[in-house]
């Protein structure tokens, strides 16, 4: 069937086609209306293409291939497989979910917020369905415009800084990755990046090359230290852009890192696995201990962000060292596994806890996001305590919630390395719950200070949609977490394999 | 002695043609009444479309080169698709003049006919095949360019950038000639062909010949504006009338692209190891300068200037690849042709946002133009992403294929840096798109409506599309270019 066979390619050029659509439209009402039937359609596109999806199989699958470029031998190439399947089907959730909050608190030029985030939709599904790797370049930086016009749009005060701070920090990234797949063109003669697994370069190329790439993804995951847009970025952004940038935008860096670094250049990145770790244990505890400092409540949702980036990066570089020491295939599993795991519980927590801030913040005729100007709020939004109580939970890690599972993946993979390794990042159990809670504790809790809280209306009707979507999400992952790993499993033991150093 | 063999004047017919034209165009234009002069404007564009017919027709004529007119004439590849470039950018230049002379009370016969006679230079320029006719092209344009520039007879500013423009240039002119006589009294020929097998024979060893190729080099990049013979380019940019800005910044790019490619590649290719250290540093610099100055800009004309000047130098770097690589001319080519696009894009808004006699040149006055005009302002962006090279529009492919050429040619530390210099640029494209985007306007502004004849709203239209279209399926253009330049 057509459909089948071209789904990515409709799942990537629908959100664009629905975004040139909502532009069309002359009423914000129509746009609102549009932007979301498109979104659902999207995600509901998702179902057949998980259901035709054959998990014991490594292999890429829904692919297409047309040539594009003839003088270079680019392709229009894309396909999936474990990995990017989740990916994608993770886009579209947080998509819609971005869509709707977006009806509720956008009011100004609603048409083209609905249009940028479409757009940006589009070409994040092209990033993790492209298997070519000029066409994976061009979604990549692509998808800067909409961002960044969506964190000057319709940002807070600061947003002409953070949004060109933000475009010139991760074009600054990307610019070395260019490079090196253009070399890694010449060794071969093809951007196809399948090509690009086994290549065996020697070993001061694939420093190179490795490096290049570490730039690239440290600055979207973020790693410590390149992580300092970041926090501007998040604070500045609408809600909605707070959301794909901490659910989406950041996972782009590990995925690289899964598809590029390590299936390339292996022997750089088993030589380097000890750097990678320990940066990311310093994104775990260092950043975890700023973010407690934190008075602004999107600033801190930021940082903790980094934090469990941190375990997502950990969980990527440990293998090298698991099976160094214990040559248990069974824990580098994991450790990969969790490492995914914890990219999409992350999606869920920290974007609700976003929208949170969002919905907190519109209450507000100063649109304060700062911790000190809330306090009882639960006495007011008793639904929204519980819902928020919830997500906060999943970003601590409590047992039940999405968050746990990813976390103990890693953790218990991170003993089979070095105890010590185990017990630093052990450290964010504590770091985690203080700052969260402590967070929560003085925004739900207390007598109430602000005369703007006595007056906050609980949730409405699509904001406990939009919760209610998420908290499905949360202990679905958190209580069955089958499904997704079922779909990882096939590919990460491929992954395994091509990451080894011969 | 040798037979007197006559010209192929076929071969020059769409330069017979358009001097035709322009002198036509001439003798029509003083016998019309002010307010019928619409008529020399459709003669002079219903001319450069007959005249891209008949380059096109050329096409299929000559498929292989041919030298005529005693070697001083060729039609090749290079020659057909460098003059279908120029006819084209040159018709939208004159689209984008018409509404904007016609409100400064430019002498608008005049206009056009200028404009004519310089496209012939520039299509001459693409067919010389000596350095003779190379000369008599580049005299014909420039000469026509000053003229222009001066039009505007009630502005100081624009007489000004007139007379900087004529004297820096017949500075060039100098040394340009300077440098052609120097190679006729070594090689004893002026013709590119003979040139080429006569250095072939050990000559190239020769400091004199070094000599001359530095200053015929000098001529030639002053013409297309590197460092370092910049100096001209923001003040006249900044000072001629917009409609001139934009006629500057585009066509003639495209035709010097074309005489440096005949001098460097076909009639010096032996002495590469020299032009590619000159072409590197003036590439380093052009791009280093004009990326670093415009930031400090806050005339968006003058900003462009910069870039432009940036650009150039983004172009060299794939001509200095071109000997160690396979592709680093045609995308030289590519890229000197989407930035032409580019560039006649962002003058052409910048002319219709200016308002009778009032000129809205400043960066401020792009302040929340999405609020104003949001299509207009759309494009913009388009174009601006396009120079800032950020993908999916087409600004992004030129730049990969220089980068790919350059590293095929082992110059991956030049790359790096061309990028690094991109960054840069990128900050103060991004600063117009702040502005448009991210601010609302001036209440001052909100009073002036913009308004724009529908012809040229589809013009700009074609123009911004162009940018991003040419992004998504580049790889017509790409064979095209590999094609002229093999």
């Amino acid at each position: 069937m057509w459909f089948q066979q071209n789904i990515l390619s409709i799942l990537i050029w629908l959100p664009v086609l629905g975004a040139i659509t909502t532009l069309l439209t002359n009423s914000d009402r129509t746009a609102r209306l549009v932007a979301s039937s498109f979104a659902i359609v999207n995600l509901l596109l998702c179902v057949p293409l998980y259901l035709g999806f054959d998990s014991s199989s490594f292999a890429l699958q829904f692919h297409e291939k047309r040539l594009w470029i003839s003088a270079y031998q680019i392709y229009y190439a894309v396909g999936v497989d474990g990995i990017s399947l989740t990916m994608i089907i993770l886009t579209n959730f947080t998509g819609l979910l971005v869509i709707l909050a977006g009806c509720q608190a956008i009011k100004l030029r609603v048409a083209q917020y609905m249009a940028a985030f479409l757009v940006m939709q589009g070409m994040m599904i092209g990033v993790f369905a492209a298997t070519d790797a000029i066409l994976f370049y061009v979604f990549w930086e692509g998808m800067l415009i909409p961002m960044y016009l969506s964190i000057g749009m319709w940002g807070s005060s600061n947003r002409n800084y953070a949004a060109v701070k933000f475009f010139l920090y991760t074009f600054l990234g990307s610019i070395l990755m260019l490079i090196a797949l253009l070399y890694l063109y010449n060794q071969t003669g093809s951007f196809d990046i399948q090509h690009y697994y086994g290549l065996h370069l020697s070993m001061p190329i694939q420093k190179a090359i490795f490096f290049a790439f570490l730039l690239a993804f440290a600055v979207k995951v973020p790693m410590w230290p390149v992580h300092t847009w970041l926090p501007d970025a998040h604070t500045e952004a609408p809600a909605g852009g707070s959301v794909v940038l901490a659910a989406l935008m950041l996972k782009l860096g590990i995925y690289g890192f899964l598809r590029f670094s390590m299936p390339i250049v292996p022997e750089a990145c088993a030589h380097l696995a000890g750097l990678m770790i320990v940066l990311s244990l310093i994104a775990i505890v260092y950043i975890g201990l700023v973010a407690i400092v934190q008075t602004d409540m999107k600033k801190l949702i930021a940082y903790s962000s980094i934090a469990h980036m941190g375990f997502a990066t950990l969980g990527c570089f440990m293998v090298y060292d698991i099976l160094h020491h214990a040559s248990a295939h069974q824990d580098a599993y994991m450790s990969l596994e969790g490492a995914v795991v914890q990219m999409v519980s992350h999606a869920f927590g920290s974007g609700a806890m976003f929208l949170g801030v969002g919905i907190l913040a519109d209450r507000m005729v100063s649109h304060s996001r700062l911790i000190k100007d809330y306090s009882g709020v639960a006495a007011r939004m008793p639904i929204f305590a519980a819902f928020f109580m919830l997500f906060a939970m999943s970003n601590v890690g409590l047992p039940g919630t999405a968050g746990f599972v990813g976390e103990f993946m890693v953790i218990m993979s991170a003993f089979q390395t070095h105890f010590s390794v185990a017990l630093v990042a052990s450290l964010t159990l504590i770091l985690a719950s203080s700052y969260t809670l402590w967070m929560y504790k003085r925004v739900f809790f207390g007598p109430i200070m602000n005369q703007e809280v006595t007056t906050m209306q609980d949730l409405n009707w699509l904001e406990t949609t939009n919760y209610v979507l998420l908290a499905i999400g949360v202990f679905l992952l958190g209580l069955y977490p089958a499904p997704v790993l079922n779909v990882l499993h096939a590919t990460i033991g491929h992954l395994l394999s091509l990451s080894m150093p011969a | 002695m040798m037979n007197f063999t006559p010209p192929l004047y076929s071969a020059a017919l769409p330069e017979i043609f358009l001097l035709c034209m322009a002198s036509a165009a001439l003798l029509i234009d003083v016998c019309l009444k002010e307010r019928y002069q619409i008529i020399t404007y459709i003669f002079v564009q219903l001319s450069l479309v007959a005249a891209f017919l008949l380059v096109m027709s050329q096409y299929h004529d000559y498929p292989s080169s041919i030298i005529t007119f005693s070697g001083h004439y060729v039609v090749d590849k290079l020659a057909i698709l460098t003059k279908l470039f120029v006819l084209v950018a040159s018709f939208f230049a004159f689209v984008y003049a018409r509404q904007y002379i016609k409100e400064r009370h430019i002498a608008r016969g005049e206009y056009y006919t200028l404009g004519l006679f310089a496209v012939m230079g520039m299509l001459i320029m693409a067919s010389a095949s000596s350095f003779l006719t190379i000369y008599l092209g580049l005299e014909l344009l420039s000469l026509s360019l000053y003229a222009m520039v001066a039009l505007q007879k009630n502005s100081g500013v624009a007489s000004e950038a007139a007379m900087k423009y004529f004297v820096t240039g017949a500075l060039a002119s100098g040394l340009l000639l300077y440098g052609i006589s120097m190679l006729y009294g070594i090689t004893g020929s002026i013709e590119i062909s003979t040139l080429g097998t006569v250095l072939q024979s050990g000559l190239h060893q020769d400091k004199v010949v070094m000599l001359a190729l530095i200053f015929i080099l000098s001529g030639l990049l002053f013409k297309l504006g590197a460092v370092p013979f910049h100096m001209w380019v923001p003040d006249v940019y900044d000072g001629a009338p917009t409609s001139v800005t934009l006629f500057i910044a585009s066509a003639p790019k495209i035709a010097s692209f074309c005489i440096l490619m005949r001098v460097l590649v076909q009639a010096m290719p032996m002495m590469n190891a020299t032009w590619s250290l000159v072409l590197a540093a003036a590439a380093i610099l052009s791009m280093f300068a004009g990326n670093l100055l415009a930031i400090a800009q806050t005339n968006i004309k003058r900003m462009l200037a910069y870039s432009s000047i940036a650009h150039m130098g983004y172009a060299l770097l794939g001509v200095l690849a071109g000997p160690a690589s396979t592709t680093g001319y045609s995308a030289a080519m590519f890229y000197i042709t989407t930035y032409v696009i580019v560039a006649a894009g962002a003058f052409a808004i910048i002319a219709l946002l200016s308002k009778q006699g009032i000129e809205l040149d400043q960066l401020e006055d792009y302040r929340g133009l999405n609020a104003r005009n949001p299509w207009l302002a759309f494009m913009m962006l388009l174009l601006m992403f396009s120079m800032a090279g950020i993908p999916p529009t087409v600004g992004f492919f030129a730049k990969l294929g220089l980068l790919e050429a350059l590293v095929e040619a082992h110059y991956v530390w030049l790359a790096a840096l061309a990028l690094l210099f991109a960054i840069i640029g990128a900050y103060y494209y991004l600063r117009i798109v702040m502005l448009m985007y991210f601010e609302e306007p001036h209440e001052t502004l909100m009073e002036h409506r913009i308004t724009i004849a529908p012809g040229i709203m589809a013009a700009v239209t074609l123009n911004g599309i162009a940018a991003l279209a040419l992004g998504l399926l580049p790889s017509a253009l790409i064979d095209m270019c590999r094609l002229s330049l093999g």
